[in-house]
């Protein structure tokens, strides 16, 4: 089942600048992906259009049957939820505990107390930081700062994770530490789609490789590697 | 309920961040303190203001002076002619014989001269103090009158009354428009400030976008926040207001300058001003967040 579809996906910024051409991807449901390419190949923008920062130029992109490019801006929220995002910087609150940054997003949507604290702590336990619940982020190491961020991404049992470079600033021991946790939560049945610069890891892992250059699908292997004639 | 429990969560968090940005909360509650206790100075200033040109006005009066010869039955058709005029508010009758102690009284020179005179001989007017209701017609009223028969004359402090009726009117202008300034004056620099303090909180915000927040819920608690900072802000300036007029009212006795420009007494007066800054505050604050966290949602 194709869980996101974009359909001749074209986006052009104000500036003039062409980030993405005529871009056809299919993604099934519980696939695990990882989106790779040069800077500026248009990895970030295709993204923040599946999260809904950016719209599409031209062309539709589906996410389970919505479309994602028409929802207009007080009604994004609605997808917000139905997804995780991971960032390369964390984007932790300093101020909030480890437990507080993850239930903060279950507040929002004002559930319940005890339901935020039973999500919350199987969250944080998923992701092995039950220890450290009670911590500040300025207290973690950057691999535990990624696995708090991780938690509050898949708190909402979301059906899509989306990680920006998730792996960015961390060391490779700790960015394999980082990716199993992400093969965890695929196993659980989330779709899972990795943006990286990390040939290592990509190589490891063996899943699906997306690879864009200058804003152009360039090749989609089923299970691939980074390809080292590529030019990265 | 849920909505309940988001506002419940966004009233603590007004009053947390308020507490743990305090330094930055601190810049914007200092600065709708120190415009409202000016705010406050202007409306103690225009409201007293206000009020002695009222008593004052209220002391204009128009002198119908009675032709000497006029008999009881001109005296009331005089008084039936007068009471037909719109403007006029309240007439009262002052005999010639009233007019002739009120003078004895004042001075023994009068008494002396007027001692020696018996009834028929007094050759003062009987009178009619005319108050009238809208001070500003005032001459034109006066003229009516005094093309009644048998008004020998009118007097109602031509030109002075004039002057000070427009003196007033300039100064009641003025001081509403600095009081309305001021407001506005304040409300900007509050929506600056408030914006400097969100500034250093765009990414706090950014997040709540991304786990997916409403934008309703990412602005209640800065909200809450402008309502405690405009709260905080305006408990200065009352203090001030209270405490200030009411020594002023003191040491003064309640009239400045002569016994002419009489205050408004303090109580319940500086509570009244105090509920005005208060609201102007608490609007003013809740008004700057809104405005200034907008600038960060994409709505």
């Amino acid at each position: 089942m194709e869980f996101i579809k974009m359909t001749n996906v074209e986006k052009v910024y104000k500036t003039g600048v062409t980030a993405i051409y005529g871009l056809n991807l299919h993604i099934k449901k519980g696939d695990f992906a990882f989106i790779i390419g040069a800077s500026g190949s248009g990895k970030s923008t295709l993204i923040k259009m599946l999260y809904r920062e950016e719209r599409p130029s031209k062309g539709e992109i589906l996410i389970g049957g919505v479309n994602v490019g028409k929802l207009r801006n007080r009604k994004v929220y609605k997808l917000r939820r139905k997804l995780g995002i991971v960032f390369q910087d964390f984007k932790l609150l300093p101020k909030l505990t480890v437990f507080e940054n993850v239930a903060f997003a279950l507040e929002m949507y004002g559930l319940p107390k005890s339901e935020i604290r039973q999500k919350t702590l199987k969250a944080i336990e998923l992701v092995g930081l039950k220890e450290k619940a009670k911590s500040y982020p300025h207290q973690l190491s950057g691999g535990e700062q990624q696995r708090v961020s991780i938690a509050r991404a898949i708190v909402n049992s979301p059906k899509l994770l989306i990680c920006d470079e998730p792996t960015g600033n961390l060391d490779p021991d700790t960015s394999m530490e980082i990716m199993k946790v992400l093969e965890v939560i695929n196993n659980l049945g989330t779709t899972i789609i990795v943006v990286t610069h990390d040939r290592d890891i990509v190589n490891k892992l063996k899943k699906r490789v997306i690879l864009l250059d200058k804003g152009r699908l360039k090749k989609d292997y089923e299970k691939g590697t980074y390809d080292k004639n590529e030019k990265l | 309920m849920r909505n309940f429990r988001i506002l419940a969560r966004n009233v603590r968090d007004g009053f947390k961040n308020v507490f743990r940005n305090f330094s930055l909360a601190f810049a914007s509650i200092s600065c709708i303190t120190v415009t409202l206790v000016i705010v406050a100075a202007s409306i103690v200033g225009s409201w007293n203001v206000q009020n002695f040109t009222k008593l004052i006005r209220d002391d204009f009066t128009i002198v119908v002076f009675v032709q000497n010869k006029a008999t009881e039955e001109d005296l009331t058709k005089i008084k039936s002619e007068i009471e037909t005029i719109k403007n006029v508010e309240s007439i009262d009758f002052k005999s010639k014989k009233e007019v002739m102690d009120e003078m004895k009284k004042s001075s023994q020179t009068f008494n002396n001269v007027m001692s020696s005179w018996d009834e028929t001989e007094n050759p003062l007017d009987d009178t009619y103090q005319v108050r009238v209701k809208n001070d500003e017609k005032i001459s034109e009223t006066a003229d009516r009158i005094k093309k009644i028969e048998n008004v020998e004359s009118v007097k109602y402090g031509e030109g002075m009354v004039e002057s000070m009726v427009s003196i007033f009117k300039i100064i009641r202008y003025i001081l509403i428009i600095m009081v309305v300034g001021l407001i506005v004056v304040t409300a900007f620099l509050i929506v600056n400030t408030i914006k400097i303090t969100i500034f250093s909180r765009q990414e706090e915000i950014e997040i709540k976008r991304l786990v997916g927040a409403s934008n309703m819920s990412i602005k209640q608690p800065f909200i809450i926040e402008g309502l405690i900072i405009g709260t905080l802000g305006s408990i200065i300036p009352i203090i001030i207001t209270i405490y200030g007029y009411s020594i002023l009212y003191e040491k003064t006795g309640g009239k400045i300058f002569s016994q002419f420009i009489k205050l408004v007494k303090p109580f319940p007066f500086s509570l009244y001003v105090s509920g005005i800054l208060l609201l102007i505050g608490v609007i003013v604050g809740m008004y700057g967040s809104s405005k200034a966290v907008r600038k960060y949602l994409k709505i």
